[in-house]
């Protein structure tokens, strides 16, 4: 259902001028767009990295790079995109621009703190970004110690500093979304009526507040133990290098669910809409973003089987991480589900929720595969491990961004972004992140270790293949990153809601009012309810 | 929710408990317990964070929400613990180097 275009109305873009305004604003829909800003920035200096890298890797010996300079390419490659993209990147754009709309209120429940945590986070970001340009870290972005304590002669306590000032961010961001939804959700607007991005986001704000602090922490006994010599982690000083990596792997691998939890919520919206029905299986779809959420904190060991983590341990480790399959795969099941008898519709957002549920899937799967001890033992270091988590980040979390991005285009910016373009774009990088991505599956079962610029020649061909995927995924995310900035000013002026879609966020003007609604909205139904939409359609 | 208001005198008498406890440890650091040196003063620790937090961060006076946010972050201390020491103090267990 397609309504009709209002006359132009004051919204959230028009009603202020100026830099100021930006710079200076409580809204949360201009700070989504702040925030939009600076991650496509750190996308692309991340991308930059992944560029050099795959030059590097096109041919066995190490000649583009030395390999001095190839360690500081992965590192800041991983520390770019994992701190300053993708652990940003759903929460606090789409999350931010659209958790108050949603729940159908004005702005998050702190705004000052809501700008307070772009500035943190750009200050975090700008340090990197020092530290970089001093010379960088070549730590990886995991810093394990004894290297990173003791051995490592780059910008480590830096570049720790700078991820530790982003990481308050991330948490002042959580405790904002879960405040505002515990707090200000519309009349009528029960839990089990929220959304399930709504769901998605809660539980994602838990991870970050609850886990956030413990990655702070240990990045500043790093810093502690470097600086000092304080004997923490480096057994030469008294300390158990293998404590760090517990430390360290209790935020990071929860890091991983506050990356695509967010996306999941995304893929739940975009399945439903799509699909015209309702989420089959709804609660558990929502008790499962929960439950992920603590399962997700058990499971950090399956990081550390090699590490000389006692093997009873490692048992423990083992079998809760298969635990965490459960949740991950109700979703699957259920979006699959909804999709049976659904009266589905191929627009671009969709194409992208499609992708995420395939290639989610297949990094989900190779999870387990590294969450079986025996295996693990062969693949650890491998490309396998580097596969399976780019399946899971880029298959996953950053097929449902660009695909939350283009769904929620017309609303953030009230114009309509080029369809045929859209559907190019997602199949371009559906098939350049395969052609990149699965080939080290293959290579990295045969043994070809991460991390090393050099390799034996009968690696050569996959490499190339990789390499040449990421030539094509490059163009397929160059693509949107054209054509919305040219919908931007040229794009046809949105309708209030192009999809037809149920949310409340679907119900105000494209763009919004400063104050998102001018009424409060009463909710008298449950989310995703197309049942008047079918009655209008048979009628 | 209206804001609870601490008199000067409760925090006083706060503070003086936390003073108490302060001089506890030092004066525990006199003897050697063996392996109790750290659980005494992990215990002592442990209550005088408790009372910054319920007192000086008046969690005491809160909503139930609130302080379930507060023994969640505890709960979640915990886990980290736990976890760990199941590596920590099963390492040696086998009689495989590193095992």
């Amino acid at each position: 259902m397609i309504t009709a275009i209002a006359p132009p109305r004051e919204n959230y873009l028009t009603h202020e001028y100026g830099i100021k305004s930006w710079l200076l604003t409580q809204d949360h829909k201009r700070i989504a767009l702040l925030y939009l800003g600076a991650i496509s920035f750190f996308f692309f200096l991340g991308g930059i990295f992944a560029t050099i890298i795959r030059l590097e890797l096109l041919t066995p010996p190490g000649d583009l790079v030395s390999s001095q300079t190839y360690n500081k390419l992965f590192s800041l490659h991983g520390i770019i995109m994992i701190f300053l993209f993708m652990i940003p990147s759903i929460p606090a754009t789409l999350g931010n621009f659209l958790v108050p709309m949603m729940i159908g209120c004005k702005d998050l429940a702190f705004p000052k703190i809501n700008l307070l945590s772009w500035y943190i986070f750009m200050a975090g970001g700008a340090l990197i970004l020092y530290a970089m340009l001093r010379g960088g870290v070549d730590t990886g972005w995991t810093f394990y110690v004894p290297f990173s304590t003791s051995y490592a002669n780059t910008y480590v306590i830096l570049t720790a500093v700078g991820i530790f000032i982003a990481g308050f961010s991330s948490i002042l961001t959580g405790l904002n979304f879960i405040v505002t939804i515990h707090r200000m959700r519309a009349p009528g607007l029960t839990w089990f009526r929220l959304p399930l991005f709504i769901w998605s986001m809660y539980a994602t704000s838990v991870i970050q507040v609850l886990g956030t602090p413990v990655i702070a922490v240990t990045l500043l006994l790093v810093a502690v133990e470097r600086g000092f010599h304080i004997g923490i982690f480096d057994p030469a000083l008294g300390g158990d290098p293998v404590l760090f990596q517990h430390l360290f792997w209790f935020y990071s691998h929860p890091a991983v669910y506050i990356m695509v939890l967010p996306g999941m919520g995304v893929i739940s919206e975009l399945v439903s809409v799509y699909s015209r029905k309702r989420v089959f299986g709804y609660k558990f779809v929502a008790f499962s973003s929960v439950a992920i959420a603590v399962l997700g904190f058990l499971v950090w060991g399956h990081h550390m089987f090699v590490s000389s983590q006692s093997v009873y341990a490692s048992l423990i480790f083992s079998f809760l991480s298969f635990m965490v399959a459960v949740p991950s795969a109700i979703k699957v099941f259920n979006w699959t589900a909804t999709l049976y008898k659904g009266s589905i519709s191929y627009d671009t957002p969709m194409l992208y929720a499609f992708g995420f549920i395939g290639l989610f899937t297949i990094g989900g799967l190779t999870g387990t595969f590294l969450a079986t001890l025996g295996f693990d033992v062969h693949v650890t270091d491998t490309y396998f491990v580097v596969a399976h988590f780019h399946y899971i980040m880029v298959g996953g979390t950053m097929m449902a961004y660009l695909g939350g991005l283009h769904y929620w285009w017309p609303k953030i910016t009230g114009r309509m972004y080029h369809e045929g373009w859209a559907k190019l774009s997602a199949l371009v990088v559906f098939l350049g992140f395969n052609l990149t991505f699965f080939p080290q599956f293959i290579m990295g079962y045969l043994g070809m270790p991460r991390r090393y610029h050099a390799y034996p020649p009968e690696f050569q061909v996959y490499h190339v293949l990789s390499t040449a995927g990421a030539s094509v995924l490059a163009v397929g995310y160059l693509i949107p990153a054209i054509y919305f900035i040219w919908a931007m000013r040229y794009g046809q002026p949105a309708p209030d809601n192009p999809w037809g879609a149920t949310g409340l966020e679907w119900q105000t003007s494209s763009p919004p009012p400063p104050e998102n609604f001018e009424i409060t909205p009463v909710v008298t139904q449950e989310a995703y309810d197309y049942s008047i939409l079918e009655e209008m359609t048979v009628g | 929710m209206s804001e609870h208001i601490v008199t000067k005198k409760q925090y006083a008498h706060v503070f003086v408990i936390l003073l108490i406890l302060t001089l506890t440890t030092s004066w525990a650091a006199y003897f050697d317990l063996g392996k109790l040196n750290v659980v005494v003063a992990l215990v002592i620790a442990t209550i005088k964070a408790s009372l910054v937090v319920l007192f000086f961060m008046h969690v005491y006076w809160q909503t139930k929400l609130t302080k379930l946010v507060v023994v969640s972050g505890v709960a979640w201390l915990a886990l980290l613990l736990w976890l760990t020491l199941t590596d920590i103090v099963s390492r040696g267990w086998l009689p495989f180097p590193g095992k």
